[in-house]
């Protein structure tokens, strides 16, 4: 159980980002590379290639969304947000919570219950749609699991691989 | 005294006691949950299928090994329901739909008033105020009541073992997590947050918030705010939620109105029907002795 509860710890913080930012720069230092989901157990940690995604897509926004390149463009935004400058932190984590669900995390958004962005997802879910989304959109990126983080032997064991292709009777259970 | 009006006094008294009870059963309103329950909102347009839920839950509940891998995609061919060896299944609908198929994964729903909790006479269920319904294996005599309620055909039976048969449920993860303020471990591995952990009040709000923001998105419907009375687990979905395998049919009123009335008479039936026979059984033979006898005075007054 003890590994099962590191395992679910590490899925929390994946996508977590290597790169430190200095605190009240005025212009964050550009990471080429960054590693990913970090603590993950039963998917490794990988590189993400940041300088190649600059070069393709060149829009930071188009990530980004509204925290630097061109600003708020979605309407639905723009109602608050037509002024709004580029925000000091511009790193996922900054803004979506490794750990959406936790009690406290819970407990401060009951404490701030007139806040817009109470539905904001956490950051493993953030980046699951937010790389997902785009590559299936333009039809070029990975798309499986595995194509980005190599699953462990840990994650192996989690999601019973070796019984693949063993008899699929579930649905006749009753 | 006299012994008839004892008797008398007995079945006028016990009547009122106990229809008075059952009328102030009747009139109680419906529960509408816990204040502070928990639930989980389930937005189908964000589930890719990838049954990782399926394994979380397995591993967490110490369930045995499944028949085939938790990668093995070939499960969908054919819809799955909860069983005792897997609370939760996911399954895949609209396979040739232009926008791609739907996945929904079932389980448990943990209604607000449990059918499963009306249905056992022997209180094996519990809703906690955490919002789930968790069951007691130790009281439970295998009647499986609990499963022929259920809207939603969810408790499982485990044959393994011929001694102890036990249903088994999804329990919202309340022994090992839901009680500490945990989400489930299911929500916990979601890599697409297609299941959301909150309140149950605020996942309503939020659920109608995203069908607000995003209507092209969405059908108009927030599945399981209402149904049966409403539920811990709420659902979004793209359609119409009878194509993506829900049961539309079911009413707004829980379970348990459609059984109150029978189930008010029960204790009334019981307790007094015994002493009002019983009762007029005395009084009748009473009568003949005195008709028989000399106390016609009285007997006229019973006329």
């Amino acid at each position: 159980m003890p590994s099962y509860k590191h395992l679910i710890f590490g899925a929390l913080i994946l996508g977590a980002i290597s790169v430190s930012y200095p605190a009240a720069a005025p212009c964050a230092p550009v990471p080429d590379s960054v590693t990913l989901n970090q603590s993950g157990k039963q998917f490794k940690p990988f590189s993400f290639n940041h300088a190649k995604h600059i070069q393709l897509i060149r829009e930071c926004s188009d990530c980004h969304h509204h925290t630097t390149g061109t600003l708020v463009l979605d309407p639905n935004c723009a109602r608050c947000h037509q002024n709004s400058s580029a925000t000091a932190v511009v790193s996922c984590k900054g803004c979506h919570s490794a750990t959406p669900f936790s009690p406290e995390t819970i407990a401060a958004k009951a404490a701030q219950k007139q806040s817009y962005h109470l539905d904001m997802m956490g950051l493993k879910g953030a980046m699951h749609h937010n790389c997902i989304g785009c590559h299936s959109k333009r039809g070029a990126g990975p798309v499986g699991c595995q194509d980005c983080h190599p699953r462990s032997k840990q994650g192996d064991a989690f999601y019973s691989a070796a019984r693949k292709g063993a008899k699929p009777a579930h649905a006749k259970e009753h | 005294m006299k012994r008839r009006n004892f008797l008398k006094a007995c079945l006028i008294g016990g009547a009122t006691i106990t229809l008075g009870k059952t009328n102030k059963g009747w009139a109680s309103g419906s529960f509408e949950g816990y204040p502070d329950a928990m639930g989980v909102l389930v937005d189908t347009t964000r589930c890719i299928g990838c049954r990782s839920c399926e394994a979380a839950c397995n591993k967490e509940q110490g369930l045995p090994e499944p028949d085939t891998s938790f990668d093995d995609k070939s499960v969908f061919e054919e819809p799955r329901r909860p069983t005792a060896k897997a609370y939760t299944v996911v399954n895949e609908y609209e396979k040739k739909a232009p926008g791609g198929p739907v996945y929904r994964k079932m389980q448990c729903n943990h209604c607000n008033e449990p059918a499963c909790l009306t249905s056992c006479f022997v209180n094996a269920y519990t809703k906690t105020k955490e919002g789930a319904v968790i069951y007691n294996s130790k009281v439970c005599v295998g009647c499986r009541n609990c499963m022929i309620a259920c809207p939603f055909n969810v408790p499982g039976y485990d044959y393994e073992s011929v001694t102890n048969p036990i249903v088994k449920k999804c329990i919202l993860c309340y022994d090992t997590r839901l009680k500490v303020g945990r989400p489930p471990a299911c929500v916990d591995i979601c890599p697409q947050e297609a299941l959301t952990f909150g309140h149950r009040a605020d996942l309503i709000k939020m659920a109608h918030e995203r069908i607000r923001a995003t209507p092209d998105r969405y059908y108009d419907h927030v599945y399981g705010e209402k149904e049966v009375g409403g539920t811990s687990w709420l659902y979004l979905a793209r359609t119409d939620f009878e194509k993506v395998g829900f049961d539309t049919t079911l009413n707004n009123e829980p379970i348990i109105s459609n059984v109150k009335e029978f189930l008010g008479m029960v204790p009334m039936v019981l307790s007094i029907w015994p002493a009002l026979f019983s009762g007029i059984h005395l009084l009748s033979k009473k009568e003949q002795h005195d008709e028989e006898g000399h106390d016609t005075e009285s007997t006229q007054e019973d006329r």
